[in-house]
């Protein structure tokens, strides 16, 4: 154990797992808002958000950028990569929807029967992106590739201020300044929007809801495309903080996206964009104690720890109470 | 398209369903002699399209075998694998078919098996060369392989109620993911542990005839056989002593658990004891292949007991029809043998795999060979699905 390193560092270590929980958070509320409306892991969540990366960089290397632009440009290209990046993502979510579950919707069928058909789903789209996809949006046709490739970077990563010792860098801020307002948009379209009512309506009672004329397949709909908006602008974020992706980064950041929501209380939106930072944290802590070799270890004892003492989470499951 | 679906449905349940009950209605030694002639068959599996002992061959089935096709695996090697998978289909179809939890961990309990039979049998382990120093043995000294079994499928029924002592009260899909990570952890820490031999893993495991060499004459590194006939072994009698578990007072409470947790608690089946003895069971039979895997293959590293082993293991109970013991030795036969003739399009194999997994849930979500009881439960729910307003 590497106290030293810890507490002789604190603040930028917090700064650090901050920023890396943002991305979770984003990823989580696809997890959660799919959970509290169907009672279901969407386990090709994570498959999502791989495809809004590789999205992103598609339009960029399409749009001829090989080298950081300026500061004006920088922020078109990333509202682009943000639109694409979401569009991606979100008609990727629906299409699983669409292909994976509405039949089992139909058949009632039990939720074991969902995981697998989305277990399935997940390998197909990983497969598409390391035999073909992956290669043709790095420029390549498409062609075979399963090794990580590298995004041009839009901003320069440098530290803006200083704080208690703790380079905080503008990357940083953006992306968990941006996980808060995605959470505050998404959660302010819950709980005032005719739409958003509609989603807690099914969430607390599908049959009910039905009966009270919400169409039951548009809510549904509308909740997978809102979780892979999330993922699409996490994608952008993931983009933007480590320059790199492959056909299978998903499986890990979906697993401990999924930790994030648990953490939080699934169902709960803003449990979500707690969990997500607070793993961040917990895992950048664990990481520096242990030089690496347990970080993936921390999430998954807290993952248990909050399961066996307070297994509703943080924060309770309550997308359907309307608290949301 | 789903009317011709439905059709054909109707018309596979004449054919196929009628057979079923054709069987049941046999006399008794009619049905013995099938299940021997059956046994007898899987026996002579490795063979198979030669007649041992002659030159002659069965023209035809040559094509099933795995080594027909250029660059193909070794027939019995292959067979070797699919008793395996077997094995552990079974073991999880305690855990998920009777008992109805969601294991997604299991490969864990694969690796606790693998890795006692390591640890403690292979001169090469961490663990027996401490012990020689500390207990002044000779460096030849480690545990012999028969004491090995006790020892893994003790430390896999441990590993099985550690992990399900606090996580059998969640609910069903908090399970999977619990689960998932154990899996997770138990492969970290075996690549972490110096204990363990981190990522290079322990060499030198023994199998039955003390560790591996050249001189072993029946469970050597070339002659695959006998290992494919001891798996069959182990299988068989797994499946006898499950069979008799499942039709027992523990079996009951096991259906009566997955059909309705309440109902059964109500009736004075208390689930979480006969949740916990479902877990470990799956979990001794999990160790129990995976000391055979280790001793077969006399070596091995964390990195093969990964999440997709576990995803592979889950998709042969689902796919076969999770309930029922034919069924799921059906799934695990087909995941591990498919691939393996198949190897020209080995490239787009993950592929394929994930599209069956997808078709087959969509179409026959009770699995290919499901147990009647499952079948109709699934209908059941059918009926009572939610009101859908459009």
């Amino acid at each position: 154990m590497n106290f030293d390193a810890l507490f002789g560092n604190l603040a930028q270590h917090t700064v650090d797992g901050l920023s890396k929980g943002a991305i979770y958070a984003l990823v989580a509320l696809g997890y959660t808002l799919v959970y509290g409306v169907l009672r279901l892991i969407n386990f090709a969540h994570s498959e999502i958000f791989m495809v809004g990366t590789f999205a992103i960089l598609g339009t960029w290397s399409l749009l001829g950028i090989t080298d950081t632009p300026s500061i004006g440009m920088a922020i078109v290209y990333l509202l682009i990569g943000l639109l694409v990046g979401a569009a991606a993502s979100g008609a990727t979510a629906l299409t699983v929807e669409r292909v994976a579950y509405r039949r089992l919707r139909r058949m009632n069928a039990p939720p074991l029967i969902f995981l697998i058909t989305a277990i399935g789903v997940s390998l197909v789209l990983v497969e598409i992106y390391a035999l073909w996809m992956a290669g043709f949006f790095s420029g390549r046709g498409f062609s075979e590739n399963r090794l990580v490739i590298g995004i041009p970077a839009m901003l320069k990563q440098e530290t803006v201020i200083s704080v208690a010792g703790a380079n905080i860098t503008n990357v940083q801020i953006i992306m968990v300044v941006s996980a808060l307002v995605m959470l505050y948009g998404l959660d302010q379209f819950i709980n005032r929007t005719r739409y958003g009512r509609g989603v807690r309506a099914v969430a607390q009672n599908p049959d009910t809801a039905a009966l009270m004329g919400v169409h039951q397949d548009r809510v549904i709909m509308l909740v997978f495309v809102l979780g892979g908006l999330m993922a699409g602008a996490a994608a952008l974020l993931w983009n933007m903080r480590y320059g790199i992706t492959k056909f299978d980064i998903g499986f890990v950041i979906g697993l401990k996206a999924f930790t994030a929501a648990v953490l939080g209380g699934i169902g709960n939106l803003r449990g979500a964009l707690l969990g997500g930072l607070l793993l961040g944290v917990i895992e950048v802590y664990a990481a520096t104690l242990t030089r690496s070799t347990w970080e993936d270890v921390a999430a998954f004892v807290v993952l248990v720890v909050v399961l066996i003492f307070r297994p509703t989470g943080l924060l309770g499951e309550s997308l359907g109470k309307a608290r949301a | 398209m789903t009317e011709a679906l439905r059709q054909f449905n109707e018309r596979r349940r004449h054919a196929f369903g009628g057979m079923a009950d054709r069987w049941r209605a046999l006399p008794r030694w009619q049905r013995w002699l099938g299940v021997l002639a059956g046994i007898a068959f899987l026996y002579y599996l490795p063979f198979l399209g030669d007649i041992p002992g002659t030159n002659l061959i069965i023209p035809g089935l040559d094509w099933f075998r795995t080594d027909s096709i250029a660059g193909g695996s070794n027939w019995a090697g292959v067979l070797f694998v699919c008793a395996l998978y077997v094995l552990v289909a079974i073991g999880l179809n305690v855990v998920i078919g009777l008992a109805g939890l969601l294991d997604l961990g299991y490969v864990g309990f694969y690796a606790v098996g693998a890795y006692s039979v390591a640890l403690f049998g292979s001169t090469q382990s961490p663990v027996v060369q401490s012990m020689q120093r500390q207990f002044g043995l000779s460096e030849e000294w480690a545990v012999a392989w028969a004491v090995c079994i006790p020892i893994a499928l003790a430390f896999s029924l441990v590993a099985g109620v550690l992990l399900g002592w606090p996580t059998l009260r969640l609910r069903g899909d908090y399970l999977a993911i619990v689960t998932l990570g154990f899996g997770e952890i138990i492969r970290i820490v075996a690549k972490n542990s110096g204990w363990a031999g981190q990522a290079q893993g322990v060499a030198g495991i023994p199998g039955p005839e003390g560790p591996p060499s050249a001189d072993n004459t029946v469970f050597g590194l070339l002659k695959i056989e006998p290992w494919y006939w001891l798996a069959l072994t182990v299988v068989l009698l797994m499946v006898l002593l499950v069979r008799r578990l499942e039709h027992s007072r523990v079996g009951r409470s096991w259906l009566a658990i997955r059909e309705d947790e309440d109902a059964a608690a109500v009736m004075g089946v208390y689930p979480f004891k006969f949740k916990l003895w479902a877990f470990a069971i799956g979990a001794a039979l999990g160790g129990l292949s995976g000391l055979l895997f280790a001793s077969r293959s006399t070596f091995i590293q964390p990195e093969t007991f990964n999440v997709q082993l576990s995803i592979l293991f889950v998709a042969m109970v689902v796919v076969g029809g999770s309930g029922n013991m034919a069924g799921v030795a059906l799934g695990a036969f087909l995941l591990a043998y498919l691939p393996e003739r198949f190897r020209d399009f080995s490239e787009y194999r993950v592929l394929a795999f994930g599209l069956a997994l997808v078709l087959i849930m969509l179409l026959r979500p009770q699995g290919l060979l499901p147990s009647r009881r499952r079948t109709r439960e699934l209908q059941d729910r059918a009926k009572e699905a939610a009101v859908n307003v459009a």
